[in-house]
């Protein structure tokens, strides 16, 4: 169900980006609605992870105009790190900070950016890994976790920062297949606890499952969306059917 | 050889004393210089990356012996002409500038390969969270840079070490400047620069081997 009357979160207004000569994003729009989980389907190159690194400035949009919570992140003079505050992300291969054990990754931001104190930022990230089940790893450092235990603690940096929206740029991809199961659990719990996501995954189970709404992109374009039902189950767009008989 | 130590003992060991303070000074000055420059390099402003590369050419390009002769005679010269009569600079500080500035520049080629190895992918998380540049920079990026940049910075300190001798042009009373008093004394080559060159490689050998452990260290963490 697409949640049609709920607050704005996400504003996406003709949304481009080129790298030098090649077109990534041609024409995007989309309007992300508070507590919602849109997952972006399509194949490799169609632009899903660019879209996702232009909402937190990660990528620079050529020309557009994108919103999150009222702060324009297209705009020059916005403080693009205070608006990151509020923009959780996780990326694909983790992207733990190799020299801090788990606490601390989950800390660092809280307490640098004077969110909380100290005691108030330890006391969140041992909930927080609680929340994700990795309470004993808390002393633990990168190098000595499988790569979904990596992938949960990235999670809980993420949520430490209390953001109003989480991107997830293919978080289970560089998983083994016996880890993709324990993070998309995660995420299904973040979901079910009302968070925003923004999800870009080729796990068409989690899509069908977990979210309220599936954009398929393809060459910069978003080709169709909707339902999981009608995307999976009735896709009326050639490129979406042909997709996905190659991947389901 | 033992009369040479006997009489000439203390002098040495005073001698490299100076070559140790000119040594230490220079580095601590060449970290400093080494980072801002390794920085102007790997930041996204073309105007850094093009101060930061200028910097590195000219000194990388230039001899340590034509700049410490620049430095020690060139500039007070220069001063002179534009009215400064009174601007004179002693050999220890000519000899800091020329060291530090030539070290320095390879220092920042070292720093700045060090940040350059370190995943691109920690620079983004970091800024994800809301953390400035320069809070990535200093409390992610560069922490984990240094640990691949130790071997090389220990292998130029041990380079400056040695490049002391050089500024044994401009009259600073370092090792091998006492070498060359040594055996113009005593007429005895042979004995002095065997001296000399022990002195030199027991300081050198010995540091190394220290450095080699506190790199040990440092792994034992990861």
């Amino acid at each position: 169900m697409i949640k049609e009357n709920g607050k704005v979160m996400v504003h996406v207004e003709n949304l481009k980006k080129n790298f030098d000569k090649l077109e990534v994003l041609k024409d995007i729009s989309i309007d992300i609605t508070e507590g919602e989980v849109v997952v972006l389907l399509g194949p490799s190159g169609s632009g899903k992870s660019t879209f996702l690194r232009c909402i937190n400035r990660l990528e620079e949009a050529t020309s557009g105009k994108i919103v999150v919570d009222g702060m324009e992140i297209t705009d020059k003079h916005t403080d693009i790190n205070k608006a990151r505050e509020d923009i959780g992300m996780v990326f694909q291969h983790f992207n733990l900070f190799n020299n801090k054990n788990v606490i601390d990754n989950i800390m660092l931001a809280p307490v640098e950016l004077k969110k909380m104190t100290k005691d108030e930022a330890r006391e969140k990230a041992m909930a927080l890994l609680q929340r994700v089940g990795l309470s004993d790893k808390a002393e633990a450092y990168p190098s000595q976790l499988s790569g979904g235990q990596k992938q949960r603690v990235a999670i809980a940096r993420a949520l430490a920062m209390n953001p109003n929206v989480i991107l997830f740029d293919e978080p289970t991809s560089a998983l083994d297949p016996e880890m993709v199961g324990e993070v998309l659990d995660v995420m299904k719990e973040l979901a079910g606890a009302g968070m925003t996501m923004i999800v870009v995954t080729h796990e068409i189970g989690f899509a069908r499952e977990v979210a309220d709404r599936i954009v398929f992109v393809d060459g910069g374009y978003i080709v169709e969306q909707g339902t999981p039902n009608e995307i999976i189950n009735h896709p009326k767009e050639k490129r979406t059917i042909d997709f996905l008989n190659k991947v389901l | 050889m033992i009369q040479i130590i006997q009489s000439y003992g203390t002098m040495i060991l005073r001698a490299l004393g100076q070559t140790l303070i000119l040594c230490l000074l220079s580095l601590c000055v060449a970290m400093v210089i080494g980072l801002i420059f390794a920085l102007l390099n790997v930041s996204h402003n073309r105007i850094c990356n093009f101060l930061g590369t200028l910097y590195v050419d000219a000194i990388r390009g230039v001899p340590l012996i034509v700049l410490a002769y620049f430095i020690y005679f060139g500039v007070p010269a220069g001063m002179k002409m534009m009215g400064a009569v009174d601007f004179r600079l002693t050999a220890l500080q000519a000899g800091t500038a020329a060291l530090s500035m030539n070290c320095g520049a390879y220092m920042a080629e070292i720093i700045r390969a060090g940040i350059q190895s370190v995943d691109r992918g920690q620079m983004e998380a970091s800024r994800s969270l809301g953390l400035t540049y320069g809070q990535s920079m200093r409390l992610v990026v560069l922490p984990q840079a240094i640990k691949t940049m130790i071997p090389s910075i220990i292998n130029q300190f041990i380079i400056t070490l040695k490049d002391t001798s050089i500024l044994s042009v401009i009259g600073f009373p370092e090792l091998t400047n006492m070498g060359k008093t040594i055996s113009g004394n005593t007429f005895k080559s042979l004995e002095t620069w065997a001296i000399i060159g022990i002195v030199y490689m027991i300081v050198i050998v010995s540091l190394s081997k220290a450095a080699k452990r506190l790199e040990r260290k440092l792994n034992v963490g990861r």
